[in-house]
């Protein structure tokens, strides 16, 4: 047991926040926020061929570092300090761990190595208009395309929203379910190749316009048999896997982004003078900012400690005990950092007065994504009931 | 960065859980989960007793050093420790202001002669200590502290008023902050005293709180005998904030332990009234175990960094981060109990253990710096921001 980081983490987490400060810095963020890939495809090729961050988790016979975790983590929080406009969350965190949790041996073999080669971006797309119901329903009621078997394979129909990087992904991990089935019952993951014939694909602009959503339509599309990941119709423990490891990265960039906009109102406080005095020499303020500051360090808490879960779920010879937390390490990192990223942004826009209300400062694209990351998955309301189902429910217990 | 322990750190784990199990039993099975926070003036002879049975088992003073009678356990193993000693429901330690506070400060500011002398008695839990800072002027100022200590005829007397000391009935000794220049101000010119309780001159007061109980007590020195000075006299800040810092010891774990007791006491009562239901309460139960959770991870960190000399800035929130979580517990335990919550056990005042809970919160975020100096501390320290103004 130890809880801090070694050595190469540190020199990892160095190396990351250097390199992110330098290449996604507000102006090129600004300048590809605005473009409907929303990303820039040199900067995505030197992430891929000189850092490899996309490696990090991919075991070494894939090609890959066969790193843990917590590296990854640690590298999605100065992603989320830099709103990095890429598709490292799509491609790694959800394609990525999509073909971790639950693709065949053969699919990992071809599209990790891809991946790790920088050749290949991906996402998952799961979520149907549905997933909007009662303020957001991010579980298996969210599934709503359908597939068929036929006897090449399968065949795919519907239309998935909310969808990262949905428009661009080279390769879509896709859930859906058998017509008629309900719940958690029929649900199989595929993998898709995104320039299948029947699948339309649009860009979806969005208020935060540093992670960019698409819409996928499927129109009988039909897959090969070596297409399916794991059993026809058993997929939604593995999809549950998937977004539950995919709330962990969330959190550990929106523990980022929160860091950043303490570092931003400090800085600011500290040069904004009124009454002859720094602002930051008000107690009413200073409180503000030592609340901002309690929330990031509980927030680091809640992210590196469901990393170190995480790690340990996908480690074949993990402790099963800590694996057996994910649910929960997931729900307490995404819920609580959703909060406090929501929280902190607020407090920066307060802060910083009528300037934090200009387009001009940068405050306004953190308290955005903070939204959208606090909606997407699930809210830390959301988080709270499913940490209460653990709890309290008598289908939880065992 | 890793959660799993070692199979030594294991196997220690099951040694200390088998010692627990076979000693809390008898006299002493009567104190499982008392005696903790609020429940501290309970069982004070059964647990002095308690204190001595560990000491013969060696299981006080784990994490100091073996040639001061400790153990010399890592952090991992002291770690696992407390967790095992809560998990067992072992009673609320009498003697943990000497093992935390008191002994680390003479192990660290001490003198040879001062160690030879005070350390024994702490170790083999017969010599119990309360701690003599806060006056009725010298508050959230702490170092507004008017106590005069005054050589004469080579001896250092005591002259003032102490408050908020707990355990001071129940105690031998008492480490005590005083002024040893007359008109020095703030923290300059102090010294750090030990004090025995056990002479004329030193009157104790219980102090009746909002719960009925008197776990807290004013203390006076009347010309009483200081047998020892820690440090040169003037330089009684610099130990009394050395100290401070063995306050967020390993120890915050055991605390943690017995928080969870309490949370899971109210998910108990939540499961058996239908309270579990209730939306609201969903929310705060979810709210309560993931701040729980949160808070043991912010002291692995601490604990962690400090092992390897460093200092980790989860230290500056922790105390306002625990405080708050665990007023607001208390709080929620009696929204869980509805209108139940209303009845006491019996009359005059007998308080059921989560009234207590709920009514003695409410000093976590005062006591030890309450929870708006904290603020201060944190966006002074660490921030960066302008300190408060001082009055004149």
């Amino acid at each position: 047991m130890k809880f801090r980081f070694t050595d190469e983490q540190n020199m990892i987490r160095e190396t990351a926040a250097g390199f992110l400060q330098d290449v996604s810095g507000p102006a090129a963020v600004r300048e590809v926020m605005a473009t409907e890939s929303g990303y820039d495809r040199a900067l995505w090729r030197r992430i891929c061929e000189e850092l490899c961050f996309q490696a990090i988790t991919v075991p070494e016979e894939y090609g890959g570092m066969g790193l843990g975790y917590v590296e990854l983590a640690i590298v999605l929080e100065q992603m989320g300090r830099n709103l990095l406009c890429s598709p490292f969350f799509g491609t790694v965190c959800l394609g990525g761990n999509g073909l971790l949790v639950a693709g065949t041996e053969q699919q990992k073999a071809r599209y990790l190595s891809e991946i790790v080669a920088g050749e290949l971006t991906a996402t998952m797309a799961w979520t149907g208009p549905e997933a909007a119901h009662g303020g957001g329903e991010w579980g298996a009621e969210a599934v709503t395309a359908t597939w068929e078997k036929t006897s090449e394979g399968y065949l795919l129909n519907g239309t998935l929203r909310y969808v990262i990087n949905g428009h661009t992904a080279d390769l879509l991990i896709v859930a859906a379910r058998e017509a008629g089935t309900r719940g958690k019952d029929g649900v199989s993951l595929f993998t898709v190749p995104a320039d299948l014939a029947g699948i339309q694909r649009s860009w979806l602009p969005t208020m935060d316009q540093t992670r960019h959503l698409g819409e996928v339509v499927f129109s009988e599309v039909s897959l090969s048999a070596d297409s399916l990941m794991g059993e026809a119709g058993k997929g939604w423990p593995s999809l549950e896997k998937i977004l539950d490891l995919a709330k962990v990265a969330i959190a550990a960039e929106q523990l980022g982004a929160a860091q950043q906009v303490l570092d931003m109102s400090v800085q600011y406080m500290q040069e904004r003078v009124q009454f002859g005095r720094t602002i930051s020499s008000y107690q009413a303020l200073k409180h503000k900012a030592a609340d901002m500051k309690l929330k990031c360090e509980v927030a680091y808490s809640a992210v590196y400690y469901a990393a170190c879960v995480a790690l340990e779920s996908l480690d074949p010879d993990g402790d099963p005990a800590i694996a057996a937390q994910l649910r929960e390490a997931a729900a307490m990192a995404k819920g609580y950092c959703s909060d406090t990223l929501f929280f902190n942004a607020g407090c920066a826009l307060q802060l910083h007065g009528g300037v934090g209300f200009t387009w001009e400062y940068d405050v306004h694209l953190y308290f955005k994504r903070a939204k959208a990351s606090e909606l997407y998955l699930g809210n830390g309301a959301a988080q709270r009931e499913l940490i209460a189902g653990l709890l309290l429910d008598e289908e939880f217990r065992t | 960065m890793k959660l799993t322990f070692s199979p030594e750190d294991e196997a220690f784990r099951n040694q200390i859980a088998g010692w627990l199990r076979n000693n809390l039993v008898g006299e002493f099975a009567e104190l499982k989960f008392r005696g903790g926070p609020g429940d501290e003036h309970m069982f004070p002879e059964e647990r002095k007793r308690w204190e001595q049975k560990l000491a013969e088992g060696g299981w006080t003073c784990v994490g100091w050093p073996e040639a001061y009678g400790g153990r010399g356990l890592s952090i991992e193993q002291q770690v696992i420790f407390f967790e095992e000693y809560a998990r067992a429901g072992a009673p609320g330690r009498m003697g943990h202001i000497g093992e935390g506070l008191a002994g680390p400060t003479i192990i660290a500011f001490g003198s040879e002669a001062q160690k030879e002398k005070y350390l024994p008695g702490i170790v083999a839990g017969t010599e119990l200590w309360c701690q003599g800072y806060s006056e009725p002027n010298a508050g959230s100022d702490l170092a507004n502290v008017q106590t005069r200590a005054s050589l004469e005829d080579g001896k250092w007397r005591i002259h003032g008023q102490k408050v908020w000391t707990s355990l001071a009935h129940e105690s031998d000794w008492c480490f005590v902050i005083a002024r040893t220049e007359p008109g020095s101000k703030a923290h300059k010119g102090l010294g750090f005293f030990l004090v025995s309780m056990h002479q004329p001159g030193v009157t104790v007061r219980p102090i009746e709180q909002l719960t009925g109980t008197s776990e807290f007590n004013e203390v006076f020195f009347d010309g009483a005998v200081a047998e020892d000075i820690v440090g040169a006299p003037g330089e009684g800040w610099a130990v009394a904030m050395g100290l401070l810092g063995f306050e967020r010891g390993v120890s915050t774990l055991g605390q943690q332990m017995q928080f969870q007791n309490e949370l899971d006491e109210i998910i108990r009562l939540a499961r058996a009234n239908g309270a579990a239901r209730n939306p609201g309460i969903r929310q705060r139960i979810a709210e309560a175990h993931t701040g729980l959770r949160l808070m043991r991870y912010n002291a692995m960190r601490m604990l962690s960094s400090s092992q390897d000399g460093q200092a980790d800035s989860s230290a500056l929130v922790y105390k306002l981060h625990w405080a708050s979580w665990h007023r607001n517990l208390g709080a929620l335990a009696m929204d869980v109990l509805g209108p139940e919550a209303e009845l006491i056990d019996d009359a005059p005042y007998e308080l059921s253990r989560l009234q207590s809970l709920f009514l003695f919160t409410r000093s976590d975020t005062i006591y030890g710096g309450t929870n708006q100096i904290q603020r201060n501390i944190i966006a002074e320290r660490g921030l960066g921001m302008p300190k408060e103004p001082k009055g004149r």
